[in-house]
């Protein structure tokens, strides 16, 4: 059984359940879909927490912006090698999981406020378990760098851009 | 019919391609190719382009394998968006095993030269010396470099900056200069530089003499062969000789393997692929290695940052990225004594700041809204010569990918350690409002005192402090001996007759400077006898 449950999970995810004490059975590598459905379930809520103090007040406005966010990054996670890809897919699989989010202390992705996700986030960051910092640090990256990539986001922080030539 | 407007800048490889440079880009191809040359060379960057150009001059037939892609100034945008993914190994993100360490690695045509900030410095005499004393290099002596180094600075117009440094730089000199801590002027590989800034995301005037506007295409005139989106999988070895390299086209994304091959025979194989492709491709090939040595001593100039901000605007995003730089802290002590670290600057752009500030939320977004106000100073620790610091090991994956294992340890925290007490205190004497030591449980420091005290308890631990690399070196070192090295120090593997490996992984320590003029002058010695050797004809520069 638990030998199994390792080659089911990937590697990504052994360590991070063996670390965590945890079984779980994950299905074979997810679909296309499974996949998608996996990143923007997270993200949709990881998004916000990650920038908030950046996102507009005004409810739909504010929406339309996680949402470029949540498109930024998962463009961004189109670019990496297919190594680096799987290795994401199996953290968001993770993450999506009972047993993920049992770990990350969210009981659903959908309803969670953004308080109890910046706890996720802050108790990630420093934790003493190094695939729980390194899962932080990869949500971080990939959420905020890709975040100011876009021209729209350059007047917050007094960027003017490149000159035309 | 009116003639259209020739663009402002002209971009020499489009010039070229249309004048009949014989490029492939291996993603187009339909069906499997066997090539022979005289020489194959892998990677275009800064020791392949040396060595391309030079082995081409003396009439010999080459052929160019490079992994990423042909891109040109007409593709440089200055934006990060298009330029990490395009042009740098996983999209500026190339993390270390453990991922402790994040490393700025550039996969395109010229390489990483491509992508530098043109810092350009000579091997320092120190560490040549460490070379000659431990690893028996009695040839690497700064005279017998001398015109080696000479020539390339002519070839690449390298020159120490002759422009007032941008604020940025500004800083450190004059933070430097409050303490009586000497500092210099970088020299740059650039003619005719507008000083726009965003050397790391392609030179879009090229200015920037990097290998993709001189060598490469200096040997695609002479009519060497370069094919791109090709991934070197093996050599294939008869004894201690190489038959056959093995390549496999890469998918229109540039990033997965396809099930085709091109083969290429040559009469001699370099290597020249960067220090993780270079000694990963020895390892996949299984490249005779009796004393275990391919892969091991690879170092990365474990590189810290102090984020300070300022009471005015800084706009580190504009203006030449490196121009000034301090080695006090490298010669405070013995080259083997405590690790010493270089000073430099380093540009402020939004999405490599981004991803590198620490923390989320309100905290991340009020440094942010500081970007402009914000100088970012970074300490290069020289690693490679403590006796407890061996630098990291590159193996392979499962499936055959090359990755380093770099151990953060002891010796390595206790320069940490010295480096941001160095930054902040600088910083500070530069008149810095709050100095930020990047670390996760760093805050914002408002005095000297305070920062200083802080950073004396900050937990120094892998993920915690973001430590990042933007030189990889070593891992296939050279030695007098096969006891000692990899390669000799005419870049010859000792073990394979037709063998040589040409780039920053033949150094056996790190350098304590930015690296490419050491791998254009040391490889330019080792391309100039193999070019003898293989052509028969007498060496015609330097004198």
């Amino acid at each position: 059984m638990r030998r199994r449950t390792l080659l089911k999970v990937g590697a990504f995810g052994a360590a991070v359940l063996a670390a965590g004490g945890v079984a779980l059975r994950l299905a074979d590598k997810p679909t296309a879909e499974a996949r998608l459905d996996n990143m923007s379930k997270v993200l949709r809520a990881v998004v916000p927490a990650l920038l908030a103090g950046n996102l507009p007040a005004d409810a739909a406005t504010r929406a339309r912006a996680i949402e470029d966010g949540l498109q930024r990054t998962l463009a961004t996670i189109e670019g990496l090698p297919p190594p680096t890809r799987a290795e994401l897919d199996e953290l968001f699989a993770l993450l999506a999981s009972r047993p993920g989010r049992w770990l990350a202390g969210i009981e659903s992705w959908e309803s969670a406020t953004p308080d109890a996700v910046a706890q996720f986030l802050s108790r990630w960051r420093t934790h003493s378990i190094d695939l729980f910092q390194t899962a932080y640090h990869a949500l971080h990256d990939l959420v905020l760098g890709p975040w100011y990539a876009d021209a729209s986001t350059w007047k917050d922080i007094g960027y003017p851009g490149p000159i035309e030539l | 019919m009116t003639a259209r407007t020739p663009p402002v800048i002209e971009d020499p490889i489009a010039v070229g391609l249309a004048r009949g440079w014989k490029v492939v880009d291996a993603s187009t191809l339909t069906s499997p190719l066997a090539i022979e040359c005289d020489v194959v060379v892998v990677g275009t960057g800064a020791g392949g382009g040396v060595t391309a150009e030079l082995l081409a001059d003396a009439g010999l037939n080459i052929v160019l394998v490079e992994e990423g892609p042909l891109k040109s100034s007409r593709d440089f945008k200055m934006r990060e968006a298009d330029a990490y993914p395009q042009l740098y190994w996983d999209s500026a993100s190339r993390k270390t095993k453990d991922k402790a360490i994040s490393i700025l690695q550039g996969r395109a045509v010229g390489g990483s030269t491509t992508v530098n900030w043109t810092s350009s410095f000579r091997t320092p005499p120190a560490t040549l010396a460490f070379w000659r004393e431990q690893f028996g290099l009695a040839d690497l002596t700064p005279a017998a470099l001398a015109p080696y180094f000479e020539q390339a600075e002519r070839r690449f117009a390298i020159a120490p900056w002759q422009v007032a440094p941008n604020e940025n730089n500004d800083l450190l000199r004059r933070g430097a200069a409050a303490l009586r801590i000497p500092a210099g002027v970088v020299a740059r590989n650039v003619k005719g530089c507008w000083n726009l800034g965003y050397c790391g995301m392609g030179c879009p005037t090229n200015a920037k003499q990097s290998m993709l506007v001189t060598t490469i295409p200096a040997a695609l005139e002479r009519g060497a062969r370069l094919f791109t989106r090709l991934h070197a999988q093996r050599l294939e070895f008869n004894g201690n000789h190489v038959g056959r390299l093995r390549c496999a086209a890469l998918a229109a994304d540039g990033l997965t393997a396809r099930e085709l091959n091109v083969d290429v025979r040559a009469r001699h194989y370099v290597i020249a692929g960067g220090a993780i492709n270079s000694p990963g491709l020895l390892l996949r090939s299984n490249a005779p290695d009796p004393y275990a040595l391919t892969g091991k001593r690879t170092f990365l100039h474990p590189t810290v940052i102090s984020a300070a901000l300022m009471e005015h605007a800084v706009d580190g995003f504009n203006g030449s990225p490196q121009t000034v730089f301090s080695d006090h802290f490298l010669e405070l002590d013995r080259i083997d004594g405590p690790i010493g670290f270089k000073l430099e600057a380093a540009p402020v752009h939004p999405v490599l700041f981004a991803s590198t500030l620490p923390g989320f939320g309100e905290q991340h977004a009020e440094l942010m809204r500081q970007f402009a106000r914000t100088h970012v100073q970074i300490a290069l620790l020289r690693d490679g010569f403590h006796p407890d610091n061996i630098g990291g090991r590159v193996s392979l994956t499962a499936d055959g990918r090359a990755v380093l294992d770099y151990p953060l340890n002891d010796v390595i925290w206790d320069a940490v350690r010295r480096a941001f007490v160095a930054m902040a205190e600088i910083q500070f004497a530069a008149n810095a409002k709050t100095v930020y030591p990047v670390h996760e449980l760093a805050g914002g420091y408002a005095t000297f005192k305070e920062a200083k005290q802080a950073i004396a308890q900050l937990p120094l631990k892998p993920l915690l402090t973001r430590v990042v690399s933007a030189h990889v070196m070593g891992g296939c070192g050279m030695g007098d001996s096969e006891r000692r090295g990899v390669v000799d120090t005419r870049g010859r593997h000792f073990h394979v007759d037709n063998l040589s490996v040409h780039d920053g992984s033949i150094f056996p320590t790190s350098l304590g400077a930015n690296p490419q003029l050491s791998i254009y002058g040391i490889v330019g010695k080792m391309a100039e006898g193999l070019a003898a050797e293989l052509s028969g004809r007498r060496k015609t520069r330097p004198p």
